[in-house]
């Protein structure tokens, strides 16, 4: 794990408790999601998704943010992986192992996705080596401080988004409604 | 806390997405992946947004963005899913090749619309009759 790697580069530095929680909950967390994208199971795969976003919000709540954790957990867990389950039986998943959840080509897949963790972890580590964040004084992301400042500095995207909710509420009706063409051949 | 922990987690989450996009052959298990990536982003923009003490708290209201673009990108992405194994019978990513570009699929264009040139003036010599 280049997790272990990094911490070992900082050996000299006892980590944290806060730092060895966060990597076991990574490690759970990395884990989980790739296990998503491995698994032969259909449904295994929405599942362990909720491991790898539980986790998450579990990262959020060490990084002080517990607006955005809670939010995680509600959105995330309680809705996103509801409405993929949702689409997985109405596309009529098959419930055991299915020989075919991957293409063909998952080996190029594979390069592409090692060749830029390489490049991506090298260049995250070299860069941050020396950057420490300050967990200490008043949380960063209390649900006082986030509401303030989203109703505050940030009213006029919040309000973009709403109509961009709606616009996308009303396409997925629009969509998955049956159209009248259908009916006629029925 | 060290910066490189949230960081190298968000890249190989990131990483890990983009196997999942480029391997997986059901539509919704795209869908898993993508979302796996936009967490990853997430996971960057509260770190960021923490370690740089930002007034504006920008990291976090973009995480909220974030968080509702993806909601509406899913449910969108999942009703044109359902539609596509309406009107195919499968979701299958790998079977839906009708824009794939290729000699063959040049020759198949070709003959539909000469097919349809041809239609249309037998319409039109039916009309004139």
């Amino acid at each position: 794990m280049s997790h272990l790697a990094a911490a070992a580069e900082q050996g000299f530095l006892s980590p944290t408790g806060v730092e060895i929680a966060f990597l076991l909950v990574g490690i759970v967390t990395l884990g989980a999601a790739v296990v998503t994208v491995t698994t032969k199971q259909l449904v295994h795969a929405a599942l362990w998704l909720v491991v790898a976003l539980g986790g998450l919000a579990v990262e959020y709540l060490l990084l002080t943010a517990e607006f955005v954790a809670w939010v995680q957990v509600l959105i995330y867990v309680g809705s996103v992986v509801v409405l993929l389950l949702f689409g997985l039986m109405l596309t009529k998943a098959p419930i055991g192992r299915s020989p075919d959840a991957d293409s063909g080509n998952r080996w190029a897949a594979l390069v592409v996705a090692v060749a830029a963790a390489a490049a991506l972890v090298w260049v995250v580590v070299d860069a941050f080596r020396t950057q420490w964040i300050d967990l200490e004084g008043p949380s960063q992301g209390s649900t006082r401080a986030t509401g303030e400042i989203l109703f505050q500095h940030w009213v006029l995207p919040f309000e973009a988004l709403s109509v961009l909710l709606l616009a996308a509420l009303v396409g997925a009706i629009v969509l998955s409604r049956k159209s009248d063409s259908d009916k006629e051949q029925r | 806390m060290h910066l490189a922990y949230p960081a190298v987690l968000a890249a190989l989450l990131f990483c890990t997405g983009l196997y999942g996009v480029l391997a997986r052959r059901n539509a919704i298990l795209v869908l898993m992946s993508v979302e796996l990536m936009l967490n990853a982003v997430n996971l960057n923009l509260v770190a960021f947004d923490v370690w740089l003490r930002d007034t504006l708290h920008t990291g976090q209201a973009l995480t909220l963005f974030t968080i509702a673009i993806a909601a509406a990108e899913i449910g969108i992405g999942l009703s044109i899913v359902l539609m596509v194994y309406r009107n195919r019978g499968t979701s299958d990513i790998d079977r839906l090749r009708d824009t794939a570009e290729g000699p063959a699929a040049d020759e198949a264009a070709a003959s539909a619309l000469a097919q349809k040139a041809a239609q249309e003036a037998a319409q039109k010599a039916e009309a004139a009759a």
